[in-house]
């Protein structure tokens, strides 16, 4: 009898087969500790005390490591095919079933794709689904506006009962899969590519809705999420050299976002800067905004971020510099909003 | 005990015929409520919510949240008013809660909500999403290792919906016996017959090609519809289950069969009371 649930899983999962072990990336990395590459690892580990959790992917499971999860608990284990929409509603009626479901595909298609199903299926019944969007933001590249998911933080976070998370690096991702399991509401939770470098040395403690601030400073604060934390955390450095004292905040709770994190940062550092890998419009930069100006915090402020256009081909690295989201691109931006902006408030 | 089972059967099915004439005649009353309603695709499934509610689903109204009990997701949301009438008689709720439908904060709206009103085990209204969620608790209950099935309604229109077709042909991989898909084939959409539109003929043959056991029947038909439920495979089995159930949109109220104008619509007046008349409500309405 278990021998034949463990076939019939095998064949209807697709887990037969795989080169479980390989974990370079296309160029050659060793990813085994970087951010996707943990999510199946990381829910196999929490799966075996908390019965619970299903692994959901639409023929990607190589690329989030689902099969990683497959090969500890192949009966926990549901492969849909490339059928975005079925995952996240097969998800949705597994979770009123009792389960705690991860579905995971590119972020493009999670949260663009699968819009209407994450907002009725998952967020209006308030049920405990796991919408996993990895490779998010801009980070697949030259693969282009199809599978750039730039818009997601703006569209996810106006979805009444959705929180939206985003993981910072490998340890970072670990601390939200162990706070997901206990959170009562659908979740959205946006991952990069996997190839994020560390920022937490240990797995952090994390409090939904609470910031974490993971630099300090006194002339600037940079507020930045997901994939941009880390090279926030670089400008900063380079800002140093300059005389330039900043806080980095990385807003990883995008809804709930962290009110007083925001206004303490104007308060404290008197001008913010936000940076995010997506479409300035209605995402991270908007939601600091609107609590920045409901409040009459009255500071320089600039929105960074991926201008209100479909990017070019290229190589992530290049397309990270052609927007200046990498470190020094940052740097220069905070340089400009304290330049330019700061004296004329004074 | 042959002696009996004639007139047992006999009853069974008036019983039956006068459940779904219940659920005519209070769709037609709560949709003077709200001034507005669908009324014909719900007449089109009175008998399969009699039936379904009435004779086959293993449900226990005291425990709406039971784990056992059979799921039915009514992926066609807009029949939702002829299925809140069948929750109230069976005991989920107050009958007279029913009379606050689509009043402001009510919990009865034109589509279902399951955080709202007990025995809806999902809420629907976007029409193609209703098989995807069936799938999901057809999985959840064979990961559980529960014996339960998952009912889903779907209308004969909704088969458009991409999405309807993923999941039936997840639902053939997978195997799930424990699945029962029940197309009210009632041939029309709001602009006219399914069959213009966009055609979803031939129901069980697209179906039957991504492994589903298919099985057709008169949707109206009562002892037809308990003998077919009756002979269902055991849900321990490896092909999810399709009903084609061939029904008339409107069916009960003669302005209304195969008509396109009474999808949406609202009766007054001496309207209202002749097809009461028709449907004679006199009979069923209070019970």
């Amino acid at each position: 009898m278990a021998t034949d649930t463990q076939d019939q899983s095998e064949i209807f999962n697709g887990t037969a087969n795989v080169g479980l072990k390989d974990t370079r990336s296309v160029d050659g990395t060793d990813t085994r500790t970087i951010p996707a590459f943990v999510f199946g690892e990381e829910l196999a580990d929490l799966a075996e005390h908390d019965p619970r959790i299903v692994v959901l992917t639409a023929d990607l499971g190589r690329s989030n490591r689902a099969l990683d999860f497959a090969a500890r608990h192949p009966t926990r284990f549901v492969n849909v095919g490339i059928a975005e929409k079925n995952m996240i509603t097969i998800a949705a009626g597994m979770a009123s079933c009792g389960y705690v479901p991860f579905a995971a595909t590119f972020g493009s298609f999670a949260a663009l794709l699968c819009a209407e199903q994450i907002r009725t299926d998952c967020a209006y019944p308030d049920l405990p689904v796991r919408v996993v969007g990895h490779h998010s933001g801009m980070s697949m590249g030259f693969y282009g506006t199809s599978h750039h998911s730039l818009e997601d933080l703006g569209m996810m976070r106006t979805i009444a009962d959705l929180t939206v998370v985003c993981a910072t690096d490998a340890n970072h991702l670990r601390a939200l899969l162990r706070l997901s399991l206990n959170h009562p509401g659908a979740m959205y939770l946006r991952l990069g590519r996997g190839r994020d470098p560390e920022v937490y040395a240990a797995v952090p403690e994390l409090i939904l809705g609470r910031a974490e601030t993971v630099r300090d400073g006194s002339d600037l604060t940079i507020i930045a999420t997901g994939s941009e934390v880390h090279p926030a955390v670089q400008a900063a450095e380079i800002l140093a050299a300059q005389g330039i004292s900043s806080r980095v905040v990385d807003m990883w709770t995008i809804s709930p976002l962290d009110r007083a994190a925001v206004l303490d940062a104007a308060e404290s550092t008197g001008a913010v800067l936000t940076v995010e890998e997506g479409n300035v419009t209605g995402g991270l930069g908007t939601a600091v905004a609107e609590i920045l100006l409901e409040a009459g915090a009255r500071v320089p402020f600039r929105r960074h971020g991926v201008p209100d256009e479909h990017v070019p081909v290229g190589p992530p690295a290049a397309l990270y510099a052609h927007y200046r989201l990498d470190a020094p691109g940052i740097a220069e931006v905070a340089h400009e909003l304290l330049t330019s902006t700061k004296g004329k408030q004074a | 005990m042959p002696v009996k089972a004639a007139p047992s059967r006999k009853h069974q099915l008036n019983q039956l015929a006068e459940r779904a004439n219940f659920v005519r005649t209070e769709t037609v009353r709560l949709t003077r409520i709200a001034g507005a309603g669908h009324y014909s695709a719900v007449f089109s499934c009175a008998e399969l919510f009699a039936v379904l509610y009435y004779a086959q689903l293993r449900l226990d109204p005291a425990r709406p949240d039971w784990p056992e009990r059979d799921r039915f997701v009514l992926s066609k949301g807009h029949a939702a008013i002829g299925l809140y009438p069948v929750l109230a008689d069976l005991g989920y709720f107050d009958k007279s809660e029913l009379d606050t439908y689509t009043r402001l904060g009510s919990p009865f709206g034109d589509h279902p909500d399951m955080k709202r009103i007990p025995g809806i085990d999902f809420s629907s209204g976007s029409l193609g999403h209703g098989l995807s969620v069936s799938v999901g608790m057809a999985l959840a209950g064979r990961m559980s290792e529960l014996d339960y099935r998952t009912y889903c309604l779907l209308g004969d229109g909704e088969l458009a919906e991409g999405q309807i077709w993923e999941a039936a042909m997840s639902a053939g991989h997978f195997g799930l016996g424990n699945l029962v898909a029940i197309v009210d084939a009632n041939q029309l959409g709001i602009d006219g017959f399914v069959r213009d539109i966009m055609p979803a003929e031939p129901i069980d043959e697209r179906f039957s090609a991504f492994g589903w056991q298919t099985h057709r029947v008169d949707g109206h038909d009562i002892g037809a519809l308990l003998d077919l439920f009756a002979a269902l495979p055991d849900p321990g089995g490896s092909r999810p289950q399709l009903i084609v159930a061939d029904t008339i949109k409107g069916k009960g109220v003669a302005r209304m069969e195969l008509s396109p104008d009474w999808h949406v619509g609202n009766l007054v007046g001496a309207d209202y009371d002749d097809v009461m008349a028709e449907l004679g409500s006199g009979s069923t309405h209070g019970n």
